[in-house]
């Protein structure tokens, strides 16, 4: 199953269900991170019961430095 | 006499605000905000790169600072708004700075589109702080749409070029009521003085501390810098010119009464 | 949000004399120095203490003036073309239960006055009634504008407090300036002088001139009459009004009048004075205040200290006035609405004016 993740198609990894296990497959770094499923914020405690589906959106959002 | 600086219902203790960006090493964020005494720190939000772990930034801000989220990489004003309401529902508090940029050789902001995003989040009860060009009409207008402060630039972002809008910010301070802070361009201390001295609430730095051989020593130098233009500013300047009166050309005829 | 909310209900209770009693001759200095003033810099300026330095002031002051506008005066003159009036503004020559003639001119008188008016040069009228929605209506104006049109380049109106689609209609018709005192910022004292009729209501008269501003004058002329009350707040909340309305208005040319009360029938004396020194120290704190607000000071001065002041910060005078319904055209004298004091021709101002060194202006623009 192909998703759009930062704006690129990417395949999901086998066993990837819901955000939840996509972000600790990635071991992206959890505390930090923003992510915006289909133009809508998840919060942190919706990522374990968001399951994925062909061609959603994914933006994996974190705070950088800025002036 | 108190002088304090207030935005959105917070006293703000120090005028000089840190812009985060282009730190050789974000290890030395904690060290900078020490030496300036900054207390609102600028952050963006970006997309994650996938394939390298990366710090978090805020975890370099020190809990007691006000972290505020600019909307870089917005080209209009939705795009603005949807970096603020994520900003905010990541835990980022409700100040935002509305930075929208069309242009990619100065990097000016599009002062239109800035309106349009202020008018939107300050309803939506953000604290919003917009980047501008130093024009009147478009700084009324971001206070009437409800703008906490207006930030006009002193010079094209990163250029280190100083107040070449002058000018132009002198006319903001004297005809607007809300805090004006200088943002973008001030290159060193003494134009930081400067326009403090002119009567700006505060001035945002980034490059100019990030990019120094020292940063540390620089973030200091530029705490002093704005303390001391501040303090000069309150002290109220000198009497510049003295009228004589010995003769009253024009008043005279009063003392006939 | 208005004037009221924004502005005066904050200075509302604002203890003066503490203020005044802790200014100091340095202070004072300074903010004559300065190029900037805060609204409590223009207090100052007005204190008793500032007294001492109306030279100071009056220098920088001219040079302002001079910097702002040139060696020019505006004249103009009034026009009454009605004075039906339903208030009891116990200090008015033409309130409801003062006896006279009354009298509203029909569009063949209003041209005949136009036409003497006209052959002395000005070019800016001021057209005035009394408050009388019945004998005056809107549309009554407006058929006054549409003969003083043919005559006049600017036409302004001072008559009683309108809705802002009134002033719309009007400035449709080719009115361009408003002028309206507040008679007095004084809430309580505002509501002893107007016993009874619509001008009663302080906040509508208040906002009429933002009205103005909204519906597109092109200039609004702001005023206390001085005498009701006491000055120095008087002329802190009408610089303030000027200033605020400047503020949000940067289109409009705000101005103020600082009128002193004159003898008029009924009789009703001045509660307090005024003296020729309180009238400069207002009009030099208020050039110094605002820079470029304009200053008009009409023909209730006497000739000899609208001479001095031309050089003090005033932009705008009046000139040949007459209060009197019809008085340029009747061969009666018809009563005015109060004296007048100076009553210098045109001519006459025209060359005190250029003896000073300025020179006068009738027209200042026109409408294409």
């Amino acid at each position: 199953m192909f998703i759009i993740l930062n704006g690129k198609i990417t395949k999901l990894p086998n066993g990837c269900i819901t955000i939840n296990d996509l972000v600790k497959r990635k071991k992206w770094n959890q505390g930090s991170l923003i992510v915006e499923y289909n133009n809508q914020l998840a919060k942190k405690d919706a990522w374990p019961s968001i399951i994925l589906k062909e061609n959603d959106r994914l933006e994996i959002l974190k705070f950088v430095g800025g002036g | 006499m108190i002088d304090s600086l207030v935005i959105g219902g917070r006293e703000i203790s120090s005028r000089l605000f840190l812009g985060t960006g282009k730190f050789p090493s974000n290890r030395l964020i904690p060290e900078v905000v020490a030496a300036s005494g900054v207390q609102v720190v600028t952050v963006a939000l970006r997309r994650v790169d996938l394939d390298f772990e990366e710090e978090n930034i805020a975890a370099y801000v020190p809990g007691d600072c006000i972290l505020m989220p600019n909307t870089s990489g917005a080209r209009n004003a939705e795009e603005a708004v949807r970096i603020a309401r994520l900003a905010k529902a990541a835990g980022c508090g409700n100040w935002v700075k509305i930075e929208v940029i069309t242009d990619n050789r100065y990097l000016l902001p599009d002062n239109y589109e800035t309106i349009k995003a202020t008018e939107i989040l300050a309803a939506e009860g953000f604290t919003v702080l917009p980047y501008m060009s130093p024009d009147l009409m478009a700084a009324k207008r971001l206070a009437e749409a409800g703008a906490a402060a207006v930030m006009p630039l002193g010079a094209p972002i990163g250029s280190n070029r100083g107040l070449r809008t002058k000018e132009m910010i002198r006319i903001l301070i004297e005809e607007i009521s809300l805090p004006v802070i200088v943002d973008a361009g001030i290159g060193r201390p003494s134009e930081a003085a400067a326009a403090m001295e002119m009567g700006a609430a505060a001035v945002l730095v980034n490059t100019a501390i990030a990019t120094a051989s020292d940063p540390v020593a620089m973030a200091r130098a530029f705490g002093r810098a704005v303390e001391a233009g501040r303090t000069a500013y309150l002290a109220g300047p000198g009497e510049t010119r003295q009228y004589a009166s010995a003769s009253s050309p024009l008043t005279g005829f009063l003392r006939d009464e | 949000m208005s004037f009221y909310e924004e502005v005066y209900s904050s200075y509302k209770q604002f203890d003066c004399q503490r203020f005044f009693d802790r200014l100091t001759d340095p202070e004072i200095r300074r903010i004559i120095a300065k190029d900037r003033l805060t609204g409590l810099d223009y207090l100052a300026l007005l204190s008793p203490r500032a007294e001492n330095f109306l030279e100071e002031m009056a220098l920088k002051a001219h040079r302002l003036t001079v910097q702002q506008f040139g060696r020019v005066i505006f004249l103009f003159t009034p026009l009454y073309v009605a004075n039906y009036c339903v208030n009891h503004c116990l200090y008015c020559g033409f309130q409801a239960h003062n006896r006279l003639e009354r009298k509203k001119l029909s569009p063949a008188e209003v041209e005949a006055e136009a036409g003497v008016i006209a052959a002395s040069g000005l070019k800016h009228i001021l057209i005035l009634t009394g408050e009388s929605r019945r004998e005056s209506p809107v549309s009554y104006m407006q058929e006054c504008v549409e003969v003083l049109k043919k005559y006049f380049t600017s036409i302004s109106i001072e008559v009683y407090p309108l809705e802002e689609e009134e002033y719309a209609a009007l400035i449709a018709a080719g009115v361009d300036g408003l002028t309206i005192y507040q008679e007095t910022y004084n809430e309580e004292a505002y509501a002893e002088l107007h016993p009874a009729g619509p001008k009663r209501n302080y906040r509508f008269r208040l906002d009429a001139p933002e009205r103005g501003c909204r519906a597109g004058m092109r200039a609004v002329n702001l005023g206390a009459l001085l005498g009701l009350h006491e000055w120095r707040s008087e002329a802190f909340f009408t610089g303030l009004h000027a200033d605020y309305l400047q503020n949000k208005y940067p289109a409009v040319e705000v101005s103020i009048s600082p009128p002193r009360m004159r003898p008029q029938l009924g009789g009703f004396q001045p509660r307090v004075d005024v003296s020729d020194k309180n009238l400069v120290q207002y009009i030099l704190a208020f050039r110094l205040f605002m820079p470029r607000g304009g200053i008009t000071v009409s023909t209730r001065e006497r000739a000899e200290l609208r001479d001095r002041l031309v050089k003090l910060g005033v932009t705008k005078m009046s000139a040949g006035s007459c209060t009197a319904v019809g008085g340029r055209t009747a061969a009666d004298g018809a009563t005015g609405q109060f004296d007048i004091s100076d009553e210098r021709g045109v001519t006459e101002m025209t060359g005190m004016i250029y003896s000073q060194g300025y020179q006068p202006v009738f027209k200042d623009w026109q409408m294409l």
